[in-house]
């Protein structure tokens, strides 16, 4: 990187220096509008045309104390002109806001990454509470290696916006504008898109408010800082020369940026169009499931309702009433809150009602980590209830396909009368990336059919291809029947306590998921079709696996991925797919259990690559462990031996 | 709009009813099918729209025995599971069936919030003071030193008080009645079914096997005159065998007074659209053994449901951001277009 030479006096500056992708980490305290920072420069980032993938960490706390390790919020951006999966792994820029996001990111930063500094929050109360004690990181050695900026952050912002007249701490809020200016500067984007991003910003706030006047200055007061980022960077020669990241070749279309939750949202509501149906979104506020329901909460006008319910089991029960009543039944929850409806998910198996239930995973157990991610929870997805009680279990790879994979949840749930859990996570549920907006023939067919006719009608009686019961709703003359928990007799549908009829009833519903299998898109391979190793994943680890796999595939070796979005039942080629590989690798953020689901089903030694630190799956980890089950020490890695150019025709062979 | 008149045989399905004999839920299940051709013709309601939605415990099984739509869902939650289908069919007459362990023990919570959001849902909550489908232990409303296979020592318990349960928890409509007093009943069932919002009657119904008798001391046809107080609307809390006492407040302080003594007019006639609850919290909190027991309608107050109140945001937000589809939706906002 050519800025890496950077000397105050002996600069010329270059013609901007073209990049492939470039990942920015923003850091500071969580008052200090980091997410905000990120998102603007995120949408910037989509605008401009690169591919984009974000991600977030913001402590469990709300006010963590002021400049303490705790209190520390990032927003990482990885902006590429080529393909990307993830946010990465390793940083090339990280924006530090003051020295406890310092402490806190630095280890993600290689040596040779640039750091800039918030030299005004580099006093003494600011490195105690950050606990680097007497030392300070900027002169005892601790970031030899690393391209520093240390910059007057704060006091370059307060005198760029003394003219508005505004108090020291509105004014000092306006410090992450600053910051984009510069990096806006380094990356040799114009600022245009991104004042037009702050004036949006405060027009929204403008309008819900009584005092929009006293926006207006916060909007200029957020203009000037920008600006002054950006002069500031133009000016200072301080920074060797520009970078460029061109655009990327996505496919052609209308994007938006969503996050993993807000193309959950979006995914129900089309469910909704699409079907006919109305949706009720009952839910009861849990991290991080809460923006699901803030979003659905915002589509009154589509006719969505949304109840906050008193408790998790209220929240299912109100969703398996709308379900009963012939509506999209919805809940949405994180584990805590799967444990509490249990009873009620196993009800709807018993009663054959189309619900969807959304757990979006953080790090158990019990409360455990509330704002991490983690996918602990696919057990208590497949068994967590009682008695035989199976159900449909699907799990989106990434942010935007958590659209197509939420109408794939009503699509089964609906035509199969079932519950069906969607197993997110806190990973993809607050990560965005661009989501290309479908055509209306890309989006399945949700064709829902109410019986009317009662001489033909039986509670339990069931289609012959799927098994499904008929979804039979109050309000239908003639129809009158009572469902419930206890078990049912076979096509009349009236309580029985007969045990051959209860068998019969077991392996029916189970049945009935089975034939699911047949229903489902096969497993898809990236690379060879067999070879010396398959890495098998399920949910938010895809684009770690994928990236680290396409990297190895680069080196020459025999390597391959695949990756499980119906986990039941499982897509009916995998069990030939598992067979073609002489070993299985699995990562997953728990301890094995996808694992040990397909060591039951297909008896295949599959090795895992096991993470359960709250913190998502990264490439490199996933990398080093395929070197190493191929043969090559840990550190070590063979030549590539393939260039991007021969690369495809291989995968193809 | 029926085009013919049912009778109460439409509204018993083919089931067997398997209470023990001599239950009080008997009683109720007649009453309620009677009620229901008189409900179903003055709200011009067809069978199809009615439907029960149950919890678990005897009561629950009521929904079997009805020949309308019927949920026999978990226990406690019958409230919730209600409150979804009737905040998405707002076109549907919903009855919760519960009793005194799955609505007040646990189902409380689920109880409390529906009340107090004032869903169009009819709660019958049985009443018999004891668990009886498992068989012999004490419910929340058992009497303090009740004796039960769970307290042979007696229970150490308070009991807690359904209608001061509802009224604390902004009930628009609360009444009480005895199952073994089927006038009475059928009146209440029909006020409650007029009424829109959450309807939450009490009916107080004898379990012969686990807790006989528990209601005799003011129920039974020879004592009922005396030790209960029918509460109507406009009229003063008389009762007696020869209409001869009367409760009354002073000062919220309950007392009976003697009508040889006192001056019926001086009486104040009963308000049960009073926004106050405080004189139904009087009412619901009398010693039973010193004061007759209150029924009928404490409390009939108008406030708009949930689901008015749920799809007047719906049509309002309609009407401010113009009815929009999905595809519009996701095309408007922060979008970019990138060229083939």
């Amino acid at each position: 990187m050519a800025i890496m030479d950077a000397r105050p006096g002996e600069i010329t500056i270059k013609e901007p220096e073209v990049q492939e992708s470039v990942i920015i980490r923003f850091a500071g305290d969580s008052g200090d509008g980091i997410q905000l920072t990120g998102s603007l420069f995120t949408h910037d980032s989509a605008a401009l045309g690169h591919d984009i993938s974000t991600l977030t960490d913001f402590p469990a706390e709300i006010r963590a104390p002021v400049g303490t390790r705790a209190g520390v919020s990032s927003f990482q951006l990885n902006f590429s002109s080529g393909e990307i999966h993830t946010p990465g792994d390793r940083l090339d820029v990280l924006v530090a806001l003051n020295p406890a996001a310092l402490a806190v990111n630095l280890n993600d930063l290689p040596p040779g990454g640039i750091i800039i500094l918030n030299e005004d929050a580099f006093n003494k109360t600011g490195l105690k509470k950050a606990k680097y004690g007497a030392s300070d990181p900027r002169d005892d050695g601790t970031l030899a290696g690393y391209q520093v900026y240390p910059i007057p952050i704060t006091s370059l912002t307060l005198a760029a916006v003394e003219p508005l007249g505004l108090g020291k701490k509105h004014a000092s809020r306006c410090k992450n504008m600053f910051t984009v200016g510069l990096i806006a500067w380094i990356y040799d984007r114009p600022i245009d898109g991104l004042l037009r991003q702050v004036d949006m910003l405060f027009d929204k706030k403008k309008r819900r408010t009584t005092t929009p006047e006293k926006y207006e200055i916060f909007t200029e007061a957020n203009r000037l800082a920008l600006r002054a980022g950006y002069n500031y960077a133009d000016t200072i020669e301080m920074f060797i020369s520009k970078c460029r990241v061109g655009k990327a070749n996505l496919p052609a279309g209308t994007y938006r940026r969503v996050t993993g939750n807000e193309a959950t949202a979006l995914g129900f509501l089309a469910a909704s169009t699409i079907s006919g149906l109305e949706l009720l979104y009952a839910s009861y506020p849990i991290t991080p499931a809460s923006e699901i329901l803030h979003e659905l909460s915002k589509f009154r006008h589509l006719g969505v309702r949304t109840v906050q319910a008193e408790d998790e089991i209220a929240a299912v029960g109100m969703a398996i009433g709308a379900a009963y009543g012939g509506k999209l039944g919805l809940t949405g929850t994180s584990g805590p809150g799967v444990a509490l409806k249990s009873e009620a998910i196993g009800l709807a198996v018993m009663a054959e009602l189309p619900l969807v239930i959304v757990n979006v995973q953080r790090g158990g157990p019990s409360t455990g980590l509330p704002t991490k991610t983690e996918q602990a929870d696919l057990l208590q997805a497949m068994y967590g209830r009682n008695g035989e009680c199976p159900v449909v279990v699907i799990a989106p790879q990434s942010p935007a396909d958590c659209f197509g994979m939420a109408l794939e949840a009503y699509r089964l749930a609906i035509k199969y009368m079932t519950p069906v859990f969607l197993l997110s996570d806190g990973y993809i549920a607050n990560g965005s990336e661009p989501w290309r907006i479908p055509d209306n023939s890309e989006l399945p067919d949700i064709s829902v059919s109410f019986p009317d006719d009662p001489e033909e009608f039986q509670p339990y009686a069931r289609n012959p291809d799927t098994l499904a019961r008929p979804w039979a709703i109050p309000g239908t003359p003639g129809l009158e029947h009572c469902i419930g928990g206890i078990e049912k007799e076979d096509i009349a549908g009236k309580v029985s306590y007969d045990s051959a009829n209860h068998e019969r009833m077991i392996h029916l519903r189970d049945e009935k998921i089975q034939k699911i299998a047949n229903d489902v898109p096969n497993i898809e391979l990236f690379g060879p079709k067999s070879g010396d190793l398959l890495v098998l994943g399920w949910g938010g680890t895809y684009g770690a696996i994928r990236h680290a796999v396409q990297n190895a595939q680069k080196h020459g070796l025999s390597v391959a991925s695949a990756h499980i979005r119906y986990l039941n039942p499982l897509p009916t080629n995998l069990g030939d797919i598992l067979r073609d590989f002489k070993q299985v690798l699995m990562p997953e953020l728990n301890s094995g259990q996808l694992r040990m689901l397909i060591r039951a089903e297909y008896l295949v030694d599959a090795v895992g690559l096991e993470k359960i630190s709250g913190q998502p799956l990264q490439t490199n980890e996933v990398e080093n462990r395929i070197y190493k089950m191929l043969g090559f020490s840990p550190a070590g890695k063979p030549e590539p031996t393939i260039t991007a150019n021969n690369l495809t025709s291989i995968q193809e062979a | 709009m029926p085009e013919q008149k049912y009778s109460r045989k439409d509204f018993a399905s083919d089931r067997e009813v398997r209470w023990c004999p001599g239950c009080g839920d008997y009683a109720i299940l007649t009453q309620v099918q009677k009620v229901m051709p008189q409900i179903c013709d003055e709200l011009q309601l067809a069978r199809e729209k009615i439907t029960f939605v149950s919890g678990i415990g005897c009561s629950s099984r009521f929904p079997y025995y009805m020949n309308t739509y019927g949920f026999h869902t978990i226990h406690g939650r019958a409230p919730a599971i209600a409150t979804g289908l009737q905040v998405s069919r707002p076109d549907l007459q919903i009855w919760v069936v519960t009793g005194d362990g799955d609505g007040l023990s646990i189902g409380t919570n689920h109880l409390v919030h529906c009340l107090r959001r004032n869903v169009d849902l009819k709660i019958l909550l049985f009443n018999n003071r004891i668990y009886g489908l498992t068989k012999g232990q004490y419910s929340p409303t058992s009497r303090q030193g009740k004796r039960t296979k769970s307290s042979p020592m007696g229970t150490i318990e308070q009991p807690i008080n359904p209608i001061s349960v509802a009224v604390a928890s902004e009930a628009t409509f609360v009444a009480r009645t005895v199952a073994t007093d089927t006038a009475h009943l059928q009146e209440v069932l029909l006020r409650a079914a007029h009424h829109r919002g959450t309807a939450f009657v009490e009916i107080m119904q004898n379990c012969n096997v686990f807790n006989d008798g528990a209601f005799d001391s003011f129920s039974t046809r020879a004592v009922r005159a005396d030790r209960s107080l029918y509460i109507r609307h406009g009229q003063p809390m008389i009762f007696g065998k020869n209409n001869d006492r009367a409760l009354r407040m002073p000062s919220g302080n309950p007392e009976i007074v003697d009508l040889a003594k006192f001056p019926k007019n001086k009486l104040r006639p009963y308000d049960e659209t009073s926004e106050r609850s405080s004189t139904a919290n009087v009412l619901a909190h009398l010693n039973e053994d010193q004061f007759p027991v209150p029924l009928g309608v404490l409390r009939c107050i108008k406030k708009p449901t949930y689901s008015e109140l749920l799809d007047d945001q719906i049509q309002t937000a309609e009407k401010r951001r113009g009815k929009k589809d999905f595809m519009t939706h996701v095309h408007s906002g922060e979008i970019w277009t990138i060229d083939g």
